[in-house]
């Protein structure tokens, strides 16, 4: 899962040579790999600092076994370090309804759309909820109109009053009349600001003064850089934060701004954003988001790879082939090279979120010497008998066994594999159809794929894209 | 004009200069070259969102430099970074829609909440100005009330407006956007707003793709200007926008947006040193006026200028 910094490490533990424990100098060359990928993440540089302090205190002696490289070992604490700092997922205080909710931040950051959001999740999870959202952003031109058309999607009743009034009028009236009509929830929408604006500081904490507010919940991108921990400590020192929602998750960003602002300010990250329709947001958990920032894999750097690689021909041929059920061991071959032109095995699996736990299984080339075993047997093999294996009997693959250097036994097992693979092939063409070597490079193909999507669903990849992280 | 907009700009930088890129500015006073130096020079171009790979490249050519050189006084660094940074933000420089024709297709695009909608309100404004007859194209078809907001700001700008209803075909939109500004000949700049999408989100890359395609099958030459609108705030991530904007939509140019925050947009000069694209407009405030043109020796010098005296004062 943590590719590259895996991989930047064991170069420099190679370099360092074999040792029986990380000594300080050790640690000390591999803190510096550590701290590029941090600030590569945009990870605020003064946490980073800090991070590599407490990471290599924790690194320093520790035994290395057999089963855990110093490279493991360096990024397993960096991990875990990183959950802790991350911290556990915040809760919201729903304790004593009406619970009143103010969302506050940057402009852009995502504050109306995460309104809508909320207001939908607490009514999906948690039974009784009733909640009205309140339209207090007076500035942005239609950030009313956009709230209204948000509740109005949702079914959710909002409190607007136009753009004259000022805000905290507005705050005030809607959370009583929230009261009022026995709504729970109330979501109060601030206009996005800058932390360095005094005059709309003073507003907001006028705002939180009218409305006393259970929440005040601080929204933010994703892809925000050094500047965040200023910006939230400036929200907490006027306002008095009592969460975090980070916004565009759904992105390629690592997202190190969620570590400098918790580390920062001390404010629990309690909800994601993770994409465009409105039940896109999910609780905070620390691993996957650890995850994240450490380079989990890229999945966009694999589209390219395979887009720049694959032989649209020949991919092609294949996933017509494959959606009739045929596949034989020319099939196999053609397969196997294609994929060789994307680069190692491990690397690919590596870029597959969920992945990274099954390579870490395996010794580094284990799966690129199994490949060149299986094709070294197929090689063996006549054309006659890669087109049609029935044909493999005793003789024939005693043949192929010397051929290849293998045991007969290894010649076995891989005619076995490779029915099983058949029959399911032949069992699911429609499936192969869709995803798998079919989907990637041929007939699924990217017209298909755009066409039949509608706006806002996720990307259609070869697997969830929920499992970013994972 | 000049000066006045000078001093805009610098007022606009001020809260960067008082950060990170002010400390440049300090730590380049009078000296001498130490390796705490170069240290501390690393620590400050990370700390202003200029990227590692940016900083590293800075760091070692100032280094050469110093070799050659054989330089050891701190503030000689100074102007060489300035330098340094003025070429890399000039070096992909072209004029904002250069050339004459008879009309000029705009198309901005950038990732959710970066700015788009505002900036094309601001644009028109600078168009009108100028005398130009402009329509809007609401081809952010997709957010709620987006088409309004862009309504508003056709209306305090003063420009024409084409719109269908939420959830339409955005290149509908520009075509139709198109077709108007043909019919009624006298409009010569058709700026086209779109939805906010992040570059990992393929279908709806694909749809901005399409819309280039509208421009470009309609237009000649169109879009003759298609602008990423990139937040200050940004980190890292603006490099990975321009990199996947580009291949959608080729891209002509970057509007710097919110920069009249504390933000430092170190990372625009990421973006023009890895990727070669221009910084054709930056957005310092949230009204009509608060757009200017790019210009990069005025920008260089506005974050390091008087960074000295107000970092003292921070410290």
């Amino acid at each position: 899962m943590f590719d590259d910094l895996t991989d930047k490490l064991q170069e420099t533990f190679q370099r360092l040579g074999q040792k029986g424990r990380l000594t300080e100098e050790d640690v000390d060359i591999a803190m510096r790999d550590v701290k590029l990928a941090l600030l590569e993440a945009d990870v605020n540089f003064k946490v980073v600092r800090q991070f590599v302090k407490d990471v290599k205190a924790k690194a320093i002696g520790q035994q290395i076994t057999k089963t855990l490289k110093p490279a493991e070992m360096v990024v397993k604490i960096v991990n875990e370090q990183l959950i802790e700092l991350l911290g556990e997922p915040g809760r919201l205080n729903l304790s004593s309804p009406p619970t009143i909710i103010m969302l506050v931040g940057l402009q852009g950051s995502g504050k109306t759309t995460t309104a809508g959001k909320l207001a939908n999740w607490l009514r999906n999870n948690h039974k009784g909820s009733r909640p009205m959202m309140v339209a207090a952003d007076t500035y942005r031109p239609a950030a009313v109109r956009q709230l209204e058309v948000l509740g109005e999607q949702l079914q959710l009743p909002v409190h607007s009053e136009g753009i004259e009034p000022p805000p905290p009028e507005i705050a005030q009236r809607g959370v009583e009349k929230a009261r009022a009509n026995r709504h729970n929830v109330i979501i109060v929408d601030t206009a996005g600001r800058l932390n360095i604006d005094e005059q709309m500081m003073q507003e907001l904490e006028e705002v939180k003064a009218r409305i006393q507010p259970d929440e005040i919940l601080f929204v933010a991108d994703a892809m925000t850089g050094q500047v965040a921990v200023e910006v939230a400590q400036d929200f907490n020192a006027r306002v008095g934060l009592t969460g975090v929602i980070f916004t565009k998750v759904d992105g390629d960003a690592r997202g190190g701004a969620a570590l400098s602002i918790r580390e920062v300010t001390g404010v629990p990250i309690k909800f994601l954003g993770v994409g465009e329709k409105l039940d896109a947001i999910e609780i905070f958990h620390p691993d996957r988001l650890a995850g994240r920032i450490l380079g989990m894999g890229d999945i966009l750097t694999l589209i390219e790879k395979a887009e720049a690689a694959i032989d649209q021909d020949e991919a092609e041929a294949l996933g017509a082939r494959l959606e009739k059920g045929e596949f034989d061991f020319e099939d196999f071959l053609r397969a196997s090279h294609q994929m060789k032109r994307l680069g190692p095995i491990s690397k690919l699996m590596g870029m597959m979120p969920g992945m990274g736990d099954l390579m870490r299984q395996l010794e580094p080339g284990q799966m690129e010497t199994q490949m060149k075993i299986t094709e070294a047997i197929v090689s063996s093999m006549t054309r006659k008998e890669r087109r049609n294996p029935k044909l493999l009997n005793g003789s024939r693959k005693k043949r192929i066994a010397a051929g290849s250097g293998r045991t007969v036994q290894e010649v076995n097992q891989l005619v076995q594999n490779f029915r099983e693979m058949q029959k399911m092939i032949k069992q699911m063409p429609a499936f192969l159809q869709e995803g798998m070597m079919g989907g990637g490079g041929g007939r699924g193909g990217r017209r298909g794929r755009r066409g039949r999507r509608g706006r806002g669903d996720a990307p259609e990849l070869p697997f969830d894209i929920s499992q970013f992280g994972r | 004009m000049i000066f006045g907009r000078a001093k805009s700009i610098a007022d606009s930088l001020r809260k960067t200069r008082e950060s990170a890129f002010g400390q440049i500015g300090a730590l380049l006073g009078p000296s001498d070259i130490d390796e705490a130096f170069w240290e501390e020079l690393e620590t400050l171009l990370i700390q202003a969102d200029v990227g590692v790979k940016t900083t590293v490249h800075l760091i070692e050519w100032l280094q050469e430099r110093v070799d050659e050189e054989g330089l050891h006084r701190t503030e000689q660094v100074r102007e060489l970074l300035k330098g340094r940074m003025v070429e890399i933000l000039s070096a992909s420089e072209t004029d904002y829609l250069s050339g004459r024709r008879l009309l000029s297709v705009v198309l901005v695009a950038g990732v959710n909440g970066s700015g788009k909608t505002t900036s094309i309100g601001k644009l028109a404004h600078w168009h009108k100005e100028k005398g130009q007859k402009v329509i809007l194209a609401a081809a952010d078809t997709f957010r709620a009330a987006a088409i309004d907001q862009l309504k508003l700001w056709s209306q305090r700008a003063g420009v024409d407006i084409i719109a269908q209803a939420p959830g339409s075909d955005p290149g509908a939109v520009t075509y139709d956007a198109i077709q108007a500004a043909f019919g009624r000949r006298e409009a010569s700049v058709v700026i086209i707003d779109t939805a906010g999408r992040l570059q990992t989100q393929f279908n709806l890359m694909a749809e901005l793709s399409k819309i280039q395609r509208v421009a470009a099958q309609n237009v000649h030459e169109a879009p003759h200007e298609t602008l990423l609108t990139l937040d200050a705030t940004s980190g890292s991530n603006a490099l990975s926008q321009a990199k996947h904007f580009a291949k959608s939509a080729p891209l002509t140019g970057v509007i710097l947006t919110k920069l009249d925050g504390a933000a430092k947009g170190g990372m625009a000069l990421a973006v023009a040193h890895e990727h070669g694209l221009p910084i054709k407009w930056i957005g310092t405030g949230e009204r009509m006026e608060d757009l200017q043109p790019f210009n990069a020796r005025e920008y260089v010098e506005a974050l390091f200028d008087n960074g000295a005296a107000t970092t003292e004062a921070v410290r």
